[in-house]
């Protein structure tokens, strides 16, 4: 059986995020790493595999995203993975998730996958529409947002939050997954795992080694443009006050209904 | 003028304020048509309130063939739909499986597609607020039909009265999408509280509730707010995961947002940073959340939060 894990390379949400003069998002001038979510679908899929004892399973990270991208593959290595596929090509630089989608769909078609796990969104762009988008061009049942996942032979079963109710969904393999931060912890690499990701296989793909003619990606022929970015104003310092025999409450209680929503 | 699809926020039939919101946000791009997915039965009252914001026709697709399966049949009915009426955009409550909905649309239209608009002006040029609410980006679709998924409180409802025909549209469901079953569903109970992520006041409580969520719930009535939550107090078994606030829970972006016991992880201030009023409660004065607030009260939740609760009651008589 084939498990792809599709893991994207994201700006540190803890450093400063910005834009290119293009609109783009800066990958190169701020640090990047692992989409912290897609640790969780690297997880999935080790567990997922951990529970299926004398099956022959093999499971591969793949990234779509620049020369630096390939960081985000080598840690799904380190955690376990088999191997790992990199597509990168500076035509792809842009893209947005319609041609990101026909991209890594495209890719997920080469290697061949009976299950494909994503995470709930990207850390950047955390639009939560790239799996769904998955589903609908590989023609698989679309299986998103679990919060556990369980399986039997090709059966899945997943639990799932929604607005307002949780659902039970099922399906059977090959399936596209998403998995949410519910969804059990994410191991670290261990001394031996990092070692051994040396020296397991990863593969670089172009665009046409895929069979994706570069007309249909990148920033000129996006669905959408971004017309502008602006960054947003810092808050101006508010007013902190020290609580002292209940004299918090009162000037919390004050400034409420000076604002009105008393 | 074009149609523009709308597709209505509701359970079992109960229109919700983000459907109002859209229809205000769609009189700027074309004549609204709001799509009701759900039982027939309820279409012509579903059409009475949405006609009060604009609606000039209400779609009524019954959903008995969509309702069993995730996310993709809605995506094929709304294709249906939009190749009947060739609408000038479409605009979805920006929910999670909206947002799946958008996406498997936007590709069998090849279309562009907008996610998590806090606001579309004119000629469709939308706002959104990125990177944990520290950018705002302008953007426009500029291939096929705009389909964009709009954040709740992200425009005023505004009346306007709409012709609201009731027209039934019956969508052909195909076998592949009925791929992924939905086999049992359980509904969320209600907390008699507003809804979070519509709320005009959001009273959110953290680790520094230390379990007890008494204090924060209470202040939370008296002003009659819905109750949010960090990661670490819903980790902890403190709080469903619904009521959890951030970049992996709800986005909220009410009036006035009271955090306490939450130390402002940037996570957290993805869900919570584009509210209008911040305050917070912390026994720590270096906590980062106090960088964010319009009015912050150094001292322990345990006794503000009571007091407060007690001088509200008050005041309000
Ligand atoms: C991929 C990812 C996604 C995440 N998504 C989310 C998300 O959606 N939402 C979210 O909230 N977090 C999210 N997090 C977690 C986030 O990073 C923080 O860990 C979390 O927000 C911390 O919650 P907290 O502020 O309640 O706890 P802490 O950071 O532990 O802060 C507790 C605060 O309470 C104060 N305190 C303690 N006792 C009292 C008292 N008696 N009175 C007053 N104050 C007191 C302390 O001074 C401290 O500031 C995510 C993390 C990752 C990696
Ligand atoms: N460029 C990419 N490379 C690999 N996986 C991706 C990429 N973009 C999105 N994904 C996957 O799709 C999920 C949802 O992304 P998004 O729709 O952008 O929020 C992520 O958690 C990843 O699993």
């Amino acid at each position: 059986m084939n498990i792809v894990v599709c893991v994207k390379y994201v700006p540190d949400a803890t450093a400063d995020r910005k834009f290119e003069d293009d609109y783009t998002v800066d990958r190169v001038g701020v640090d990047g790493l692992l989409s912290e979510l897609d640790e969780y679908a690297v997880e999935q899929a080790l567990q997922f595999r951990e529970k299926r004892e004398g099956e022959d399973i093999e499971i591969t990270a793949l990234t779509v995203g620049p020369e630096k991208a390939v960081d985000a593959v080598r840690k799904a290595l380190q955690m376990g993975a088999d191997k790992g596929v990199h597509v990168v090509d500076d035509a792809i630089a842009g893209s947005d998730y319609i041609a990101t989608s026909l991209v890594l769909a495209k890719a997920i078609e080469k290697v061949g996958a009976d299950l494909v796990v994503c995470g709930m969104a990207s850390t950047d762009a955390s639009g939560s529409v790239v799996p769904a988008m998955l589903a609908e061009r590989l023609g698989m049942p679309q299986v998103t947002l679990a919060s556990v996942i369980e399986s039997q032979g090709d059966q899945v079963r997943i639990k799932r939050d929604n607005e307002g109710s949780t659902e039970v969904i099922g399906a059977t393999l090959p399936i596209v997954l998403s998995v949410t931060d519910q969804s059990g912890e994410a191991r670290y690499p261990s001394f031996k795992g990092i070692m051994a990701a040396k020296k397991k296989p990863l593969e670089t793909f172009s665009l046409s080694d895929l069979g994706v003619d570069a007309g249909q990606v990148g920033l000129s022929v996006a669905w959408s443009q971004v017309e502008d970015t602006t960054e947003r104003p810092p808050r101006t310092a508010g007013e902190i006050v020290t609580d002292e025999d209940g004299s918090g409450a009162d000037a919390l209680v004050g400034f409420l209904a000076s604002k009105k929503f008393i | 003028m074009s149609e523009v699809l709308v597709v209505i926020d509701h359970a079992d039939g109960e229109v919700k304020k983000p459907t109002y919101e859209l229809l205000t946000i769609a009189r700027r791009l074309g004549e609204p048509s709001a799509v009701f997915f759900g039982s027939p039965d309820q279409g012509d009252a579903v059409a009475e309130k949405v006609k009060k914001y604009g609606a000039e026709k209400v779609y009524v697709v019954d959903d008995a063939q969509i309702k069993g399966y995730l996310v993709a049949p809605k995506a094929e009915a709304l294709q249906q739909l939009a190749e009947k009426s060739s609408p000038a955009a479409i605009l979805l409550p920006s929910t999670f499986e909206n947002k799946e909905v958008a996406g498997r649309l936007a590709i069998k239209l090849g279309s562009g597609l907008i996610t998590d608009a806090v606001d579309v002006a004119e000629g469709g040029v939308t706002t959104q607020s990125v990177f944990a609410g520290n950018y705002t980006v302008q953007a426009k679709v500029t291939q096929g039909t705009p389909i964009i998924t709009v954040k709740p409180n992200s425009a005023a409802p505004e009346e306007a009265a709409g012709a609201g025909a009731v027209e039934a549209f019956a969508a052909t469901v195909s076998d592949v999408a009925k791929t992924a079953q939905i086999v049992a569903t359980q509904p969320r109970q209600s907390t008699g509280r507003p809804e979070l992520t519509e709320a005009a006041i959001v009273v959110s409580g953290g680790r520094g509730t230390g379990g007890n969520f008494e204090s924060v719930e209470g202040f939370a009535d008296s002003l009659g707010a819905a109750v949010g939550a960090s990661r670490a107090a819903v980790d902890s078994g403190w709080m469903p995961h619904a009521f959890q606030v951030g970049q992996t829970g709800k986005t909220v972006s009410p009036q006035l947002y009271v955090a306490n016991g939450i130390s402002g992880a940037i996570q957290h201030r993805a869900g919570m940073q584009t509210s209008k009023t911040i305050v917070a409660v912390n026994k720590d004065p270096e906590a980062p959340i106090f960088e964010l607030v319009d009015f912050g009260v150094v001292g322990d939740l345990h006794t503000v939060l009571p007091a407060a609760t007690d001088k509200v009651k008050e005041r309000k008589g």
